[in-house]
């Protein structure tokens, strides 16, 4: 009966998102008067996971999961979910959880939730909030089948500290003919991802050309941020794609979004506006994004920026 | 090769977002609807594939009557026939379930589809197609190409990219990168005439009890006003984010 989380973890370390999961989870468990499993895929040391509510952890070490695959993952997850009897199996947001998500749903004839911001308001029927229209709009969503399937928003519902066990347990799975083979993962190993990131850098046209985004990627270096750019940047070739962001690129869900030389057309803040607190710097004071951001600096990005870094740099130093 | 491209007829994206009946319905009025971005970069790619290896090109939607110029748009830029399961769509599952009935009666080796619609961004659309009709699936594609019934696809991961063996039947959640923002075609007078004869059937839809349903929306409140800090007082701005907001 119990909840059962999903814990990514990369290399044998649980993710941050691992936590905000099981503390979902764990907040989902009272609820129901239940209590909380963990999954854990190829993780070193799950004991962490009892600060934040797991009572237990079955440990998947196998070396034919080592690379992810969504159909694999799919039937590790599945394969939990019915030895623990579970009836809500809870995701995070990740590339990869989204991918595994709608298998697994089908799998468990699962009706699925992405994007979940919130416990769920009622446990019966059963009614979560998410986001829809790229985060314009909140949605209450009802799921009618037996067992019901999470994707938890990333950085909303936060870590919850809560004391448990989490006791560890082999687990083994058997799987499925797979059908999707990596060939090949090109990763930028030193630079924090988007999905990782607790602050992102962001830069559009106001940089004027490719040849100025190093003061981008100092002042990303000196906060421990990710870069990223608006799509017109992406489009013209300044920036790979992998650093657009906005409603057709990368959501972004961080703490801290700090943008430079960004109007803030609509797509681009749908896509940026989960992050929680939102800096914009423009010579344009009518450009759209001060209505949206927390704080602003009219001025010059060629001026500002390079102070900023100076100062930051200062202040870093001070901490 | 057999393509079917699914195409999810999505308000346009500078859409204002309203609801109306108390807040359970979407608002349509003055609404622009266009083909969802990331099912547009399916369809542009499977264009080359028309064009390159001789593929033909299937599109379909799960909607009423009024989603037929989203797939006459399609037709136009250059797909060769058009299916419309006429039902309104939904719930995610119940369209993965009438795609999947679709793609099994159509015998279609390739699905492309895009990885979410812009509007419920629910993103399961096509990996439970993948789940029912028992087909590959490699969804956030950036890179497709196919040989014979082998294919090599690029999937964006969290912090880069991942390339994937394959084979057909494959199902496909495409993403900006399987073609650039520059490949996108907007249909010519020519395109537009030859849609109009091109067949767009209409199916019924089949049974299908939902698993989910939208109870109701809310819109965020609005944001209170921006906190500006002169340019020329920048150790401000690090005070503010560091005591007051809290994020460095």
């Amino acid at each position: 009966m119990s909840v059962l989380v999903y814990t990514e973890s990369e290399k044998g370390s649980l993710k941050k998102i691992a936590f905000e999961v099981a503390s979902y989870g764990k907040a989902v468990a009272d609820q129901l008067g239940t209590t909380l499993t963990a999954i854990a895929i190829n993780a070193d040391d799950t004991s962490e996971l009892g600060n934040y509510g797991v009572d237990k952890v079955l440990k998947v070490t196998q070396s034919d999961l080592e690379t992810f695959n969504a159909k694999a993952y799919a039937a590790a997850i599945q394969q939990a979910t019915e030895k623990e009897g579970t009836k809500v199996v809870v995701l995070s947001s990740s590339v990869n959880s989204k991918y595994l998500a709608p298998l697994l749903a089908i799998n468990l004839n699962a009706g699925y939730a992405s994007n979940v911001l919130e416990a769920p308001s009622s446990t019966s029927p059963f009614v979560v909030k998410r986001t829809a229209f790229t985060n314009k709009a909140y949605e209450m969503f009802q799921i009618n089948t037996e067992v019901k399937l999470l994707g938890v928003s990333k950085n909303t519902f936060g870590l919850h500290e809560n004391k448990a066990d989490a006791t560890p347990e082999d687990f083994s799975i058997s799987l499925p003919e797979l059908g999707v083979h990596v060939e090949s993962v090109d990763k930028a190993s030193n630079k924090v991802s988007i999905a990782d990131a607790e602050i992102v850098v962001s830069a559009g046209r106001g940089l004027k050309g490719p040849e100025n985004w190093g003061m981008v990627e100092e002042l990303a270096d000196v906060l421990g941020a990710a870069t990223a750019c608006s799509k017109p940047v992406s489009d013209l070739g300044w920036r790979p794609h992998g650093e657009h962001v906005g409603q057709t690129g990368k959501p972004v869900a961080s703490n801290l979004y700090i943008a430079i030389g960004i109007s803030g057309a609509i797509q681009h803040l749908a896509g940026i506006n989960a992050s929680k607190v939102k800096v914009v710097i423009n010579t344009d004071p009518e450009a759209p994004f001060f209505k949206a951001a927390d704080y602003g600096v009219v001025g010059d990005a060629f001026v500002v920026v390079p102070q900023l870094i100076e100062k930051l740099k200062a202040f870093k130093a001070q901490q | 090769m057999k393509i079917l491209v699914c195409i999810s007829h999505v308000p346009d994206t500078t859409s204002k977002i309203n609801f109306t009946a108390d807040n359970t319905k979407f608002d349509t009025n003055g609404v622009q609807y266009v083909i969802n971005p990331n099912d547009e970069f399916g369809l542009t790619r499977s264009m080359w594939f028309k064009e390159k290896q001789g593929a033909h090109v299937t599109v379909v939607n799960v909607g009423g009557p009024e989603t037929e110029p989203t797939l006459r748009k399609a037709l136009a830029i250059g797909a060769d026939a058009a299916i419309r399961v006429n039902t309104p769509a939904t719930d995610g599952f119940s369209v993965a379930k009438q795609l999947a009935k679709v793609v099994q009666d159509g015998g279609f080796d390739l699905v492309i589809a895009g990885r979410e619609s812009i509007d419920y961004n629910g993103g399961m659309v096509p990996g439970m197609v993948a789940g029912l009709t028992n087909s590959n699936f490699v969804n956030n594609c950036i890179s497709l190409e196919v040989d014979g019934t082998s294919a090599t696809v690029i999937r964006e991961i969290d912090g880069g990219k991942e390339t994937v063996s394959t084979s057909l039947p494959l199902i496909i959640g495409g993403q900006k990168g399987i073609v650039e923002e520059s490949d996108l075609r907007i249909p010519n007078m020519r395109g537009i005439m030859m849609a109009r004869q091109k067949p767009l059937t209409v199916v019924d839809p089949i049974s299908i009890e939902p698993e989910t349903a939208s109870v109701s929306f809310d819109k965020p409140a609005p944001k209170g006003a921006v906190k500006l800090v002169s340019p020329d007082n920048l150790d401000e701005l690090i005070n503010l984010l560091h005591n007051e907001a809290k994020v460095i």
